[in-house]
């Protein structure tokens, strides 16, 4: 049986999120529908054509749908759920907002965030922020998933899946947009970088951070930060990583005066490698850094830059 | 204007939780309970709305066993008016408890319902996404600021790249995030007060609703364990083992 798959995208770009997704559908069996519903969005449908283990892509380009609010999203998915055993998408905020109301009004179960695929019916998913892998099995034949994208790898190219237009739904007309307040960076964006580095509560304050922006552009890195610092004021709560903000699995993680509540490391400990910087030598953080580097971050973090520009970076 | 807030007991925030030796569950034996973070966040949210004259009636909702009483307590205390309790001793899962919800929002007819955006056990973040949809009612997800403006409401999300607005027609679902408010702690008057306001006892068979579990549980593990690795004394020794031994830089 096969899976719609509801693309993450912004109308003119695939996100990663949704590349990463294509591999865990293909996992399930059956055939992988890629749904590209916006507004002006039909690059988003030919790239993602070009992935691999996608057999064929729906486009559904209507002003509606541009900023795929919940309520028409699900009168959309819902009108073409037949013959599908799976709807899924990205665990991503959209994800999350408008899986949930696909899943009740096709009385279904919804398994959230899952992180591994075990069966076309069974997954892993974490749950008390990852200090418990729960393994769930679906015994119906639908089902709503929602993927956790940092714990599968990207699909590759090399797909030539046809695009097909799929009509709109009629708008349920409960909701309109109003306006969106995006932060503009010219960084990679945080779930998907490939390096990421944090300032937890020891950065002290928001003027402090330029510091970790200059060690994260030598390293073409996003930046981060804990709980804590967002709490306090220094950067925006998009920036958060952990169990309440963004789940993140780069090659290297570098945390900055983060003590490493498990909140936070329910963020970060799926990274390859993770360093911390901290002037307790008792931080949690510790425990899980593959390096770590007790000392005062305001010395430690310029003699950082220093070294990585004599290391050629 | 009514505003029902269902609340729902989880072990407490700062409880390190284990897992049970036979991999059915997290061991509850003897653990601190707690209203769920994001549930406060929803019940401070309603009273503030009631202190500003928008709201006349807060009502609480638990679907749990007996103890959930507690839980509706600490709303009372909080501010609420009155609560009802949906005693079950099963674990309902996000689509039973919406049904149950429902109902019981059916008997209420509240312009409002106020949820926390999940529970920290499960997290699944589903439940009030999928009682907008039972309804047929908009939903604002992730709230963290609400203005309301005639019969509609406007909602500020958090979503990932940042800040979304949106409009929504009442009645309506709103789901709580984190920076929606701080939520205030129960003074000992409130608490005395609480124990006098009233809560309905019902039995989950007197909605008539069917809630039973449809997921199997296979099993729940630990996580993989990350061992620490080593400390380095300077800067200059950790690029060295990042660009030669890791590999990363």
């Amino acid at each position: 049986m096969n899976t719609l798959l509801i693309a993450e995208h912004n109308n003119e770009t695939l996100a990663d999120a949704t590349v990463k997704a294509v591999t865990a559908a293909a996992q399930m069996g059956g055939e992988c529908h890629v749904l590209v519903a916006g507004s002006g969005c039909a690059a988003v449908a030919d790239q993602a054509a070009k992935l691999e283990g996608v057999a064929k892509v729906l486009l559904a380009d209507d002003a509606q749908y541009e900023k795929q609010l919940a309520e028409p999203m699900a009168a959309l998915v819902v009108a073409m759920a037949d013959g599908y055993a799976t709807i899924a998408s990205p665990a991503s905020t959209n994800g999350k907002n408008f899986m949930p109301r696909i899943a009740a009004l096709l009385d279904c179960s919804q398994i959230s965030d899952i992180t591994a695929v075990i069966d076309a019916n069974t997954f892993e998913r974490p749950i008390y922020a990852g200090n418990a892998i729960q393994t769930v099995k679906v015994t119906e034949a639908k089902k709503a998933v929602t993927i956790r994208a940092t714990a599968f790898q990207a699909a590759g190219d090399g797909g030539s899946a046809g695009v097909e237009a799929a009509g709109a739904a009629d708008n349920p007309g409960l909701s309109e947009f109003v306006n969106e307040e995006l932060t503009k960076s010219d960084r990679p964006e945080l779930t998907s970088a490939k390096v990421v580095v944090s300032g937890g509560r020891g950065m002290q304050s928001g003027e402090n951070f330029p510091m970790l922006e200059k060690v994260a552009d030598k390293l073409g890195a996003a930046v981060g930060a804990s709980r804590a610092a967002v709490d306090a004021g220094f950067v925006p709560n998009d920036y958060q990583v952990g169990q309440t903000g963004k789940v993140v699995a780069p090659e290297l993680y570098i945390a900055v005066g983060i003590s490493g509540a498990i909140q936070h490391l329910a963020g970060m400990k799926d990274s390859k490698v993770i360093v911390a910087i901290n002037k307790d030598e008792e931080a949690p953080i510790f425990q899980v850094a593959d390096y770590g580097l007790v000392a005062d971050l305001f010395t430690a973090v310029p003699e950082l830059e220093e070294e990585l520009g004599k290391a050629g970076l | 204007m009514k505003i029902l807030v269902p609340v729902k007991r989880v072990v407490d925030y700062n409880v390190k939780i284990r897992v049970k030796p036979d991999q059915t569950g997290v061991d509850l034996a003897n653990v601190k309970m707690s209203m769920n973070p994001f549930c406060e966040i929803a019940v401070e949210e309603a009273v503030r709305l009631q202190e500003a004259g928008t709201a006349t009636e807060i009502i609480v909702v638990s679907v749990g066993p007996a103890q959930a009483q507690e839980t509706i307590r600490t709303a009372l205390a909080m501010g609420a008016d009155r609560g009802i309790l949906v005693k079950t001793d099963d674990e309902l899962e996000p689509l039973g408890i919406a049904k149950v919800l429902k109902a019981v929002v059916e008997a209420e007819s509240p312009d409002l319902v106020i949820l926390g955006k999940q529970a920290i056990d499960g997290d699944n973040n589903q439940t009030g996404q999928m009682l907008a949809a039972l309804l047929g009612w908009s939903q604002g997800t992730f709230a963290s600021e609400l203005g309301i403006e005639g019969d509609k409401i406007n909602v500020t999300r958090e979503i990932d790249g940042g800040l979304q607005s949106v409009k929504l027609a009442m009645p309506a679902i709103i789901t709580t995030d984190l920076r929606l408010n701080e939520p205030r702690y129960a003074s000992l008057p409130n608490i005395m007060k609480a124990k006098k306001k009233p809560i309905d006892e019902k039995e989950l068979a007197e909605y008539g609703v069917d809630a039973a579990p449809r997921l199997e549980i296979v099993k729940v593990a630990e996580p993989a364990e990350r061992e620490a690795g080593v400390k380095v004394e300077t800067v200059g020794e950790l690029v060295d083992k990042l660009k030669n031994e890791a590999g990363v830089i």
